[in-house]
């Protein structure tokens, strides 16, 4: 229905939907298991360094070992490995696919399939569109992994550890944690709007509606953000933010890491094998 | 007679836009003395506490704390800065505002930590500043996922983790259930026994006699519109009128046990067995 009761509707879902998803990978960051009770800064490294070898690798099966290895990695940390597949997988043909749909048609090489209209699918254009789509869900998979099991504020700190400039982390955490606000203020400000709207809107009436509550957010937002840093400024805040590391490596965190590591390595250079 | 922590001599502050929040006020605050300021929604409160924790400076006049005149070349010299940062903490209203940081334990760290306290003293005033608010168990949460009163109690922290010796506490009872109000009471009122200054801003006349020894009311035209004790202020219910601090409606029986304040319709059965006397 497209009335502006429908469109408040779907607004208010998709918020649900996004506040849900910080809960959810919240929740699943605290439960026990292998990845969640590895040391943050390991799992950094160790992902990273994966990470790499699935973007350097020119051999699908490689990419596909490593595939496995996020796979198992999901299955010992308690993860739930059905929504951890459909988050890669649902999502990735929309994005990463409509980058690699030219690369089909427009890589010259041996005919793999011949389409109407005189377009040609090359055997060349389907192994890039292929290799790109995998390496990107590989990739994807990894840094899900991460978010999955690592509550955001050990995440932040860990990349502070890591030397990551504190200005950048600090970004980071206070856009993430006002995203979170924001968007309560937009619940309520669809809420209140739907609680009062009665009958239809007319498409006009519904995108003034849209830009009204666009800017009230925008308004709201230039207030806090200058709030918050008048509450910085008054606990001290002078432009270095400081945080304090409270992280201990134990046996377990360094043969993992070394673990991760290692596996890493290995891809790389099976990886430059093609195949 | 010790040196006020604060002292305005006429001091006006006036917007960007132009708009006036204070206009001509002229008051000092002693070490040690708990006052409420007092007014209506927008008469000015937050912007004085503001201008108190240096964050705003007069447009007009002069305010001085612990002897030195706050202006914004004061705070660029960064030992003013950081001595006057150490012993003045201001809550804000808005808890939201205040709580930015990814978990309850770096949000107690933030303070002490911007004020190049060692490490090991950082995470000692952390706890102990944790353990007084009973908010151990918060230690690893999102200050978001909080309810209203946890978050209060973790905005205090914040602050009490710097040791201050001045509290700025604007508003801080709004939104409180009555335990949590309570409770909050209770913590102004070892503040202020402990020999700290406490300033708190507020329209709860309800908080007033139990955490003020001096009462600061400020009108709707931004101006101080009287000074005195709790009793004397509060007992004034034209100047609590004419400064929109209270309704007809809202009368204390002063004869009874705590003045028993209360708010009813006139009209409606007044059943409390005593005559309305205020």
């Amino acid at each position: 229905m497209a009335s502006a009761r429908g469109a408040i509707e779907r607004t208010l879902a998709e918020i649900g939907h996004v506040l849900e998803q910080s809960l959810f990978a919240e929740t699943l960051s605290r439960q026990p298991g292998l990845l969640q009770a590895l040391d943050p800064r390991v799992k950094i490294v160790g992902l990273l360094a994966l990470l790499v070898s699935v973007s350097v690798s020119r051999n699908l099966w490689v990419i596909g070992g490593l595939y496995g290895v996020a796979l198992a990695l999901a299955v010992v940390s308690r993860l739930p490995v059905g929504a951890f597949v459909r988050r890669v997988w649902l999502v990735l043909p929309f994005f990463t696919g409509m980058v690699a749909l030219p690369a089909l048609f427009m890589t010259p090489g041996p005919t793999l399939w011949s389409l109407p209209f005189d377009w040609v699918i090359t055997r060349t254009g389907a192994l890039t569109a292929l290799f790109l789509l995998t390496r990107v869900g590989t990739s994807v998979s990894f840094a899900l992994l991460l978010i999955w099991t690592t509550p955001w504020n050990t995440l932040l700190k860990a990349l502070s550890v890591l030397r990551v400039p504190d200005g950048f982390i600090l970004i980071l955490a206070m856009t993430y944690r006002y995203i979170a606000l924001l968007l309560g203020i937009v619940d309520d400000m669809f809420l209140s709007r739907k609680s009062r709207v009665v009958g239809k809107l007319s498409t006009a009436d519904e995108r003034r509606l849209l830009a009204a509550s666009a800017g009230a957010l925008l308004g709201r937002s230039l207030q806090l953000s200058t709030e918050v840093y008048l509450a910085m400024q008054s606990r001290g805040y002078r432009g270095r933010p400081r945080t304090l590391d409270t992280f201990a490596m134990t046996a377990r965190d360094w043969a993992w890491s070394f673990g991760l590591v290692a596996l890493a390595a290995v891809a790389m250079v099976v990886g430059q094998v093609g195949g | 007679m010790a040196e006020p922590v604060f002292a305005l001599q006429n001091v006006d502050f006036a917007y960007d836009s132009g708009q006036m929040a204070l206009q001509d006020v002229s008051l000092s605050i002693c070490p040690g003395e708990r006052i409420v300021v007092l007014g209506s929604n927008g008469s000015g409160k937050s912007t004085l506490l503001k201008l108190l924790d240096g964050l705003y400076y007069p447009t007009g006049g002069e305010l001085k704390a612990f002897g030195r005149a706050l202006t914004e070349a004061a705070f660029a010299d960064d030992a003013f800065n950081f001595a006057f940062r150490r012993r003045v903490g201001l809550v804000f209203q808005d808890t939201d505002v205040q709580l930015f940081n990814a978990s309850v334990f770096d949000e107690v760290a933030f303070a002490p930590l911007q004020l190049d306290l060692p490490r090991a003293d950082v995470t000692a005033r952390v706890e102990a500043a944790m353990r007084d608010l009973r908010i151990e168990r918060l230690r690893d949460r999102a200050p978001h996922r909080l309810s209203g009163g946890e978050k209060r109690r973790v905005a205090l922290a914040s602050v009490l983790s710097l040791g201050p010796e001045v509290w700025l506490l604007d508003e801080p009872t709004t939104g409180l259930d009555p335990r949590s109000q309570s409770w909050l009471v209770d913590f102004i009122c070892a503040q202020g026994a402990a020999g700290r200054t406490v300033v708190t801003a507020t329209h709860d006349l309800t908080i007033v006699d139990t955490i003020a020894d001096r009462v600061l009311v400020f009108g709707e035209d931004h101006r101080l519109a009287a000074a005195g004790t709790p009793a004397e202020i509060l007992s004034n219910s034209e100047l609590l009128l004419a400064c929109n601090l209270t309704h007809e409606h809202w009368h204390r029986h002063p004869e009874k046990p705590d003045g028993h304040r209360h708010l009813h319709y006139h009209g409606a059965p007044h059943d409390h067995g005593h005559e309305r006397t205020g």
